[in-house]
């Protein structure tokens, strides 16, 4: 078989449509990437080692990945509920709240971390009563997953709504005459439908968590080994001049992220492969 | 809402008393986690009076914020968009070799971290980074300038235009474009009245998305702007300083402009929303009638 770029087709502008494509593509993000990449060759493996896994770093891996665990797991119980209610009942102020889910991804991450930073401080309207039971959140570890679980809300909440809606009536009535009971219904046919879904929304809401920073640092506190996440870190290391310690601590990051991607991206596919089965 | 429940709908749906326990789970959280932030900021903002809130908007280093923020975005937003859109024709109107890594590659934007997205620029630009040496020598300001911001705005809402198109116009197909094309309509014709009138709503929804995160990056553009006063400060790193300074009210001040600009975006996008199910509703009713 001979091999061909692409398929023959009718439709004009295929050459300039990829060819600028690529263009832009390498000359904003593929180019300014490998730079990332190609700086860490000044160092040696083992200063590299030495780098990424001092006790301040390690501290703030333990931080940015346990919090977006703990941040993204709220999120997917909290966004099914959500997402449940938004389709299967009708309250007033419904479509209100439906549009409002996206309030996180239109608005600022700084004015989030200075509005959340408000609420939940000490003097703040919830900070203020979870304090008379000793709770504090701003400024704690605590911060860290509050800002996360805002910022990451809308995630879940959007993948499973359309499954949601998508679900046939026919397959729960026919449960339903079976006998089953409604949480039978609900264990054993309406969640394996959901969880792709559930599935690829709690993975992008860890990866949107894992490089969040403009929220995060108002809240957390900011205190090394304490409440310090990855990405300010490497902040501070380029505050200091110290690009390389920065950029090696960005590579693992970036190297991660990736994984996550292609896990999303291989989600996505089993999930399309299961809708259209 | 009828008066009585058939046994049909008792069976799939949930008593009363667990609807009303669901609704108000979610309302619960929704408040605390979406809802008093929100009217957490206008209460900040316009705690210490009118006369402060709009001391701190008249303020000479927020209006320059402001205007570096909206030239920001209409730099970046069209950029993006002529980018989506030859992004889109390409992987939805043909097939070629390669195409499910080009779709992967064009999300990696939105896997990095702002914070990295900035760190890559001063690593190219920087004093010490790659083009940094010939850069000073012919005496050209990337980085801690506005160029520097610009680019890590372009770079942290690549992805959102094609994001949007290439589902789009793969759900759309081929065949109103060759059906225009074997009519004797060129490239071009075809693609204004017949490819973009199609995309519209979906466009402008990218275009939506992609100002709302141009205007309120902070990551990114915190990490090359070098957050020099009236001159490199956009308004989200305006607050930043704001806050900082212990100025809490004039922070919010500042904040409450991107929070009102964020409820314009939303409200924009479910209008979106509604115009394009009309569309569709009439398209389907159209088909029907065929």
């Amino acid at each position: 078989m001979q091999f061909r770029l692409k398929q023959r087709s009718v439709l004009p502008g295929f050459n300039l449509a990829l060819g600028y494509t690529l263009l832009y593509m390498g000359l904003i993000v593929l180019i300014p990437l490998s730079a990332a990449f190609i700086k860490t060759t000044d160092l040696s493996w083992t200063e590299f080692w030495a780098i990424v896994t001092t006790p301040r770093v390690l501290a703030s891996y333990q931080l940015t990945f346990g919090a977006s665990f703990i941040a993204a797991m709220i999120n997917t119980s909290a966004g099914l509920i959500i997402a449940w209610v938004l389709v299967r009942y009708s309250f007033p102020g419904k479509r209100l709240v439906d549009a409002m889910v996206d309030l996180p991804f239109a608005l600022p991450t700084a004015v989030a971390g200075i509005a959340l930073t408000a609420l939940y401080a000490g003097n703040g309207w919830i900070g203020g009563v979870l304090a008379l039971i000793g709770i504090k959140i701003a400024f704690t570890p605590l911060g860290v997953i509050v800002a996360l679980v805002f910022i990451s809300m809308p995630f879940v909440i959007r993948t499973v709504q359309p499954v949601l809606e998508d679900l046939e009536a026919e397959v729960e009535e026919a449960a339903a005459c079976l006998g089953a009971t409604r949480w039978q219904t609900f264990r054993w046919i309406i969640f394996p439908a959901l969880r792709p879904a559930l599935l690829t929304g709690f993975t992008l809401a860890f990866a949107r968590c894992i490089g969040e920073y403009g929220s995060v640092i108002f809240i957390a506190g900011n205190l090394p080994m304490v409440s310090e996440i990855t990405p300010l870190l490497i902040v501070t290391k380029l505050e200091q001049y110290d690009y390389r310690g920065a950029t090696a601590i960005a590579v693992v990051m970036l190297v991660i992220s990736f994984m996550l991607l292609l896990l999303i991206n291989l989600l996505q596919w089993w999930s399309r492969r299961r809708h259209a089965a | 809402m009828m008066a009585t429940i058939s046994p049909i709908e008792r069976a799939v749906s949930e008593p009363p008393r667990i609807r009303r326990l669901l609704i108000g789970l979610a309302l619960v959280f929704l408040t605390l986690f979406l809802f008093l932030p929100l009217a957490a900021v206008f209460y900040e903002a316009l705690r210490k009076g009118l006369g402060v809130y709009f001391a701190a908007i008249v303020d000479p280093d927020a209006l320059a914020a402001i205007r570096l923020t909206l030239l920001c975005a209409v730099i970046a937003v069209p950029l993006n968009l002529v980018f989506g859109i030859a992004a889109a024709w390409a992987v939805a109107k043909f097939e070629f070799h390669g195409k499910s890594v080009l779709i992967t590659l064009i999300d990696l934007p939105f896997a990095v971290s702002p914070v990295i997205a900035g760190l890559i620029y001063v690593l190219l630009f920087g004093a010490q980074g790659w083009l940094g040496p010939w850069l000073a020598a012919h005496d050209i300001k990337i980085l801690f300038a506005v160029p520097g911001i610009v680019l890590a705005t372009v770079f942290v809402t690549f992805p959102f235009i094609a994001r949007e198109l290439i589902p789009l116009m793969q759900e759309q197909g081929i065949q109103e474009e060759e059906a225009a094309l074997v009519l004797g309509a060129s490239g071009w014709q075809t693609f204004w009245r017949i490819t973009l009138p199609n995309i519209k709503w979906g466009l402008l929804y990218g275009v939506v998305l992609c100002t709302a995160r141009a205007m309120g990056e902070f990551g990114a553009v915190s990490v090359v702007s070098g957050h020099i006063r009236g001159a490199t400060n956009t308004l989200p790193l305006q607050v930043e300083i704001l806050y900082n300074e212990y100025q809490f009210a004039a922070a919010f001040a500042v904040a409450s402009l991107l929070t009102v600009l964020a409820l314009v975006m939303l409200a924009v996008k479910s209008l979106i929303e509604w115009q394009a199910r009309q569309t569709r509703r009439a398209a389907l009713a159209m088909k029907g009638e065929f």
